[in-house]
């Protein structure tokens, strides 16, 4: 039997998914033999979306990319019609073949083994792929210790960003005094540039609820929460799902499968709040308070949540739970290095070619995920640098590629894990400005429980905006420095301590490119739009579309003649510079 | 506002929970589209819980609004990607367009622009949301297109 799939997560969708979902449930209902139309999750090659899989009887899959819905005729016809794919559109197939094949066989899929191959909105469909064999196998082996053992032994660490031994964390919050416990299962995604969480929220969510009810058998925790971004309409909807679902097969509720184990799950949905995604932030959220952090210890473990003993995991940290639990520790950490265990999801995003999501042993270099995996930098620009670990991150810049992926190593360059946002940032990117931008978030976000990061934040980015705006002083790079260290020190929790990494490592790496912001106030990468100087060449035709589109008048001379800016009326807008087709005014 | 959620109360909490505050603020929120003062004092009455608390938690969380939105919520996303993509352009077209600045509501009732800090849509970058529809990969001219589209829709 044809299986036509398309994937509507939020990326697809985006990119005008449901629309090719409507012509195809057309188009395929005039065919004599109707194949089953289905809806999946995210693939992970967002690059592509929307994406269309047809599965032949033969057991073969083909992934065809970019398929608006003007391209629905062609594909039934040929590839339904005929049996013949369509070679132009086709980016992947299970028989090896395809355009963009090394981005998906240099994958090891752990977290996304779903994502993209089952409907989220459908119990079967993941029970079908061995799904709530887990929950089954640890309630009939009645050793939670044993269990919390295996997640021990498996090395796996948590996925959030700090990167905390998952097991040890249950067996503290296990041996933990208390009959009430908790589980919280952490989907506050904030980091700007990481969106696994969401994906796998929209493509799988019965993995995470596995995870989440196995870790309640471990710890004990009859109650569990997902704390879930309000910015996550969809994600929220398939959970909504995911859990009715649940209830109604008796994987959640009390006696769950015919044992003593009772667990139930609340969805709390986040109100936008970054601060939030910090652990003892977030419980008060919970608790129906002003999400500010608390000071640590007494640690969530003992104290947490309604000051009862609490387990908070990372979404991607469940979803590696169930398949723990089947394959076994060993097979787990026999992947990765020698401290960083299995795999880890990245989300790629920014100037890179094929941006998406992948998942990759760790151990891999960043060089590999950058050029061997996603296709190297789009427009053939040159590889500047990543950013990791979002606000709390840094830059890696590109000389440090060969960088391999583990938490020790990636702490060693300034920046951290994090979540697993990856921004690749190519030779247009400011760096100056990359700082400037996540000083602002952060001092927005900034809850202004300590002053430091309250104040300092603030400061640090008027020192920066300054600098970007041409007005910077001699003496800037030092007090950033200054200021950075107090409010690295003086601050409570994990906001506060690492906003100034954007900072620190684009100092280290770029420091060449503060000082020509100061001292020659020029933008090395032209991207600061005050230190920009337009000048018309000798290609001008005298077309007068610039001046036209000059809104001060700064540009004048006779049509047909070589233009000249007034470079003490001209307001730097670039307007010219984006009007003119020939390419005739510069920019330095 | 936000008709788009099927939003649950119930799903939110378990009985008895004193954790009902931001729950019952979300659900004020998505029957009025922003909290209206009187709502705030009758959560206040039925729940007991101080005014003062009641306006903390509100202006902590950037969800809650205290003053009307328009029937379109513009959300321009202002994510790392984004941002290195030209979301700062993208934003300027789009206020420009509609002649009000970020936070802002046109005179009609009828578009709000809000920025936001990311929508997860980082490989579609930039992007921006109009209400539950997420739109990808924008140019400057791009965005006011969509914009105009919904403009044309209300008058039609």
């Amino acid at each position: 039997m044809t299986r036509v799939t398309v994937g509507l997560s939020t990326c697809g969708l985006a990119a005008g998914a449901e629309d090719t979902f409507t012509a195809l449930g057309k188009k395929l209902a005039d065919l004599p033999e109707a194949p089953e139309l289905l809806r999946t999750g995210c693939v992970g090659m967002c690059y592509q979306e929307p994406l269309v899989e047809i599965s032949n009887g033969d057991g073969v899959r083909y992934l065809y990319g970019h398929i608006s819905p003007d391209k629905v005729g062609r594909l039934v016809d040929e590839h339904i019609g005929k049996g013949e794919p369509v070679g132009d559109w086709l980016v992947w197939t299970s028989a090896g073949k395809g355009t963009d094949t090394a981005y998906l066989s240099r994958q090891h899929r752990i977290v996304l083994r779903n994502c993209g191959n089952i409907d989220p909105e459908s119990i079967d469909d993941y029970i079908k792929t061995g799904g709530y064999l887990a929950l089954q196998k640890v309630l009939e082996a009645k050793d939670p210790d044993g269990l919390v053992n295996v997640m021990i032994e498996s090395g796996l660490r948590g996925r959030g960003g700090a990167g905390f031994l998952t097991g040890m964390k249950w067996r503290f919050t296990r041996q933990a005094p208390g009959r009430e416990k908790y589980i919280i299962c952490n989907a506050d995604e904030g980091d700007p540039g990481a969106f696994m969480d969401r994906s796998v929220l929209e493509s799988d969510p019965h993995s995470v609820i596995e995870g989440m009810i196995i870790a309640g058998y471990a710890i004990g925790a009859d109650h569990g929460y997902i704390y879930v971004r309000a910015e996550y309409p969809k994600a929220i909807d398939r959970l909504n799902i995911a859990i009715a679902q649940c209830q109604e097969r008796g994987f959640l509720g009390d006696g769950i499968l015919g044992s003593t184990h009772a667990f139930h799950i609340k969805l709390k949905e986040g109100a936008g709040a970054f601060v939030c995604g910090e652990e003892t932030a977030l419980m008060m959220s919970i608790e129906g308070k002003r999400g500010m952090p608390r000071v640590r210890p007494p640690f969530p473990a003992t104290k947490g949540l309604w000051e009862k003993p609490t387990s908070i995991n990372n979404v991607e940290t469940f979803a590696n739970v169930p398949w723990i639990v089947m394959n076994g520790a060993k097979a787990f950490n026999s992947l990765g290095t020698q401290n960083s265990k299995g795999t880890k999801v990245f989300a790629m995003a920014g100037k890179i070619r094929h941006g998406g999501l992948v998942e990759v042993p760790m151990g891999i270099s960043i060089r590999e995920i950058v050029y061997d995996i996603c296709g190297g930098i789009r427009d053939d620009r040159k590889f500047k640098a990543v950013q990791m670990g979002g606000p709390s991150g840094g830059c890696i810049p590109a000389e440090l590629q060969e960088t391999v992926i583990d938490y020790e190593s990636i702490n060693k360059t300034g920046a951290i894990m994090g979540s697993g946002g990856l921004v690749v940032m190519d030779e247009t990117t400011c760096m100056v400005d990359v700082a400037r931008f996540f000083l602002e978030f952060t001092q927005r976000e900034s809850c202004g429980k300590c002053t430091f990061c309250r104040v300092g934040t603030k400061r640090m980015l008027e020192v920066l905006t300054r600098i970007t705006e041409g007005d910077g002083k001699d003496g800037d790079i030092e007090l950033l420095e200054d200021l950075a260290a107090r409010v690295k020190n003086s601050s409570l929790c994990g906001l506060g301590q690492t906003a100034p990494n954007p900072v620190l490592t684009t100092l280290k790496y770029f420091r060449s490119e503060y000082e020509a912001h100061i001292t020659n106030k020029k933008c090395p990468s032209h991207h600061c739009q005050k230190l920009l100087t337009y000048t018309i060449t000798d290609d001008c035709s005298g077309c007068m579309l610039c001046v036209k589109a000059c809104a001060v008048g700064a540009i004048t001379g006779e049509r047909k003649t070589v233009l000249v800016i007034d470079q003490s009326k001209c307001t730097v807008c670039g307007e010219c510079y984006k009007v003119c087709n020939l390419g005739a005014v510069h920019k330095d | 506002m936000q008709t788009h959620r099927r939003y649950s109360f119930k799903n939110q909490h378990f009985v008895g929970e004193e954790g009902r505050l931001i729950p019952l603020l979300q659900q004020v929120q998505a029957e009025d589209g922003y909290l209206r003062p009187e709502r705030l004092k009758e959560i206040q009455a039925k729940s007991g819980i101080p005014l003062a608390h009641i306006y903390g938690v509100a202006t902590f969380y950037a969800q809650f609004r205290l003053k009307p939105v328009g029937k379109y919520l513009l959300r321009v996303c202002h994510g790392t990607a984004c941002h290195v993509s030209g979301a700062v352009e993208l934003s300027q077209a789009v206020e420009k367009h509609l002649g009000i600045p970020d936070g802002e509501t046109t005179p009609d009732r009828l578009f709000s622009i809000e920025t936001v800090s990311c929508l997860g849509c980082c490989s579609l970058a930039p992007a921006m949301m109009i209400n539950a529809a997420t739109f990808g990969n924008l140019s400057p001219s791009a965005a006011v297109k969509v914009v105009k589209k919904f403009q044309k829709g209300e008058r039609s």
